[in-house]
């Protein structure tokens, strides 16, 4: 017979290891956000201000290199590794476009006192781990040290647009007119050679007399099939990208959002 | 009507269903292999990056004034040991990869037995050199987990289009053969944990 003690130790040593297996991975990183722009602060440990001149000063950069740099400030990430956790957040996000591969992922858990930064696969030849690690060691973990989140972020980012200075070029894209419109210069060349036609019916029918009737008919009936033919592959060749932030001013996000870049799971950080 | 002509269409579209189920069954499993060729690359470059870079923190570890040499050993040879266990992609056997599994199992545990005894040098943990080649190794141990998870992640669709019912038969036909997962690493849940404080 047990005692009472043992009993109670036993279901302890059950239920403890039940849970021991799931507190590892047990961080949800969330769904895509709607919005998607470069800094995602889920604590509010940036103030307001210093929250949208991050923003702005990294979705410039975007607008004009296509690299994408986002920054995610959360509170812990629940014993998961921060390594591994901040390259699959970034994977599943598609930071970065799609061809180039070029985005960068900050993962700063404040709580957990560390920082991650992963390069997608188009960036990584340049922010080696050994130079993320650097320049997380000597610019951003002592800001971190004086308890000066906004700064190590903002000095950090500047060393990182010095690294990959010259690397890649990029316009804005935004999700309305993105790339050539074949759909409309098809719509035109359609409507084109219709007029083509119906001048030389027109021709034919004034020597022919009341024939002429038929023919008009007949290509007012071919102009809107044609029309309609138009505008469908239009609207399928814009339908591409831009789920989000068609506005380009008024502060919203990435233009284009997140094109999808892959990341291998590389990267460095820190903790202080 | 001619009678022959009923069975002989019923014939017909049952073979041109099959053939199209059997060429669907195949093109698709072509695709999937395919993805797994790709991911098993990406798993067998993450390795040998570590390779090559454990090469080059032992030259560092080396210079280092009377470091022990039986730990520095272990892993020179742990990952000659490594490097000599490769597996052909198109055809991974479960017997293949559990020896490709123990090879690097061996050589991660040398490896972190070696990172410990590191902590007893303070001159080596100043040394720039070093503190980026740890970064490194960091970094391509999670590489090497990402790319594994991703392999496994690979694996599964390829291994569900080919044991579930009906296309099993087809399977055996063209000889596609369920392919393996890559468990824990032998001697250790996960890979060696390259944790450094970095103060």
């Amino acid at each position: 017979m047990m005692t009472m003690q043992q009993i109670k130790f036993v279901i302890i040593l059950f239920v403890s290891l039940c849970f021991s297996q799931k507190i590892v991975a047990q961080f949800d990183i969330p769904e895509i956000p709607k919005e998607q722009t470069s800094v995602y602060d889920y604590m509010s440990l940036l103030s307001p201000s210093e929250k949208s001149s991050l923003e702005q000063k990294l979705i410039k950069y975007s607008d004009t290199t296509s690299t994408q740099i986002v920054v995610v400030i959360i509170p812990t990430s629940k014993g998961e590794n921060i390594g591994l956790l901040s390259a699959k957040w970034a994977h599943e996000w598609g930071i970065g476009q799609a061809k180039e591969d070029n985005g960068v992922f900050i993962l700063l858990a404040r709580d957990d006192r560390k920082i991650w930064i992963s390069p997608g696969y188009g960036v990584e030849h340049k922010l080696t781990a050994g130079i993320v690690g650097e320049l997380t060691r000597n610019v951003i973990i002592p800001e971190f040290k004086k308890d000066d989140y906004y700064s190590g972020l903002d000095k950090g980012t500047d060393a990182i647009f010095e690294v990959l200075m010259g690397e890649y070029q990029g316009t804005r894209r935004s999700s309305k007119d993105s790339g050539f419109p074949f759909g409309l210069i098809f719509f035109l060349f359609i409507i084109f050679i219709f007029i083509l036609i119906s001048i030389s019916k027109n021709r034919r029918g004034g020597k022919g007399g009341p024939g002429s009737n038929s023919g008009g008919g007949f290509s007012i009936l071919d102009a809107i099939i044609l029309s309609n033919m138009g505008r469908g592959s239009y609207g399928g060749s814009s339908g591409g990208f831009g789920s989000s932030s068609g506005g380009g001013f008024s502060g919203g996000g990435f233009g284009g959002g997140f094109g999808g870049g892959g990341f291998s799971g590389g990267g460095a950080g820190g903790s202080w | 009507m001619k009678k022959w002509l009923i069975p002989v269409i019923i014939l017909a579209v049952l073979g041109f269903g099959i053939y199209n189920w059997a060429v669907g069954f195949n093109n698709t499993a072509v695709t999937l292999n395919e993805n797994v060729g790709e991911a098993w690359g990406n798993v067998q470059t993450s390795y040998q990056r570590r390779n090559d870079l454990i090469g080059n923190l032992v030259n560092t570890v080396k210079g280092a004034a009377d470091f022990e040499r039986s730990t520095l050993e272990a892993v020179i040879k742990a990952r000659s040991e490594a490097t000599k266990t490769t597996i052909d992609p198109s055809n991974i056997t479960p017997e293949q990869l559990a020896q490709f599994n123990q090879a690097q199992g061996g050589l991660s545990s040398a490896l972190s037995r070696l990172l410990v005894t590191v902590e007893r040098y303070p001159d080596l943990k100043a040394n720039q050199n070093f503190l980026k080649l740890q970064d490194e190794l960091t970094s391509t141990e999670n590489t090497i987990q990402t790319a594994r998870t991703r392999y496994n992640e690979a694996i599964k669709p390829f291994n569900t289009h080919v044991k579930t019912f009906p296309n099993s038969i087809l399977a055996g036909i063209f000889n596609f053969e369920a392919k393996p997962y890559f468990d824990a690493e032998a001697g250790a849940e996960k890979p060696v944990d390259v944790e450094f404080d970095f103060n």
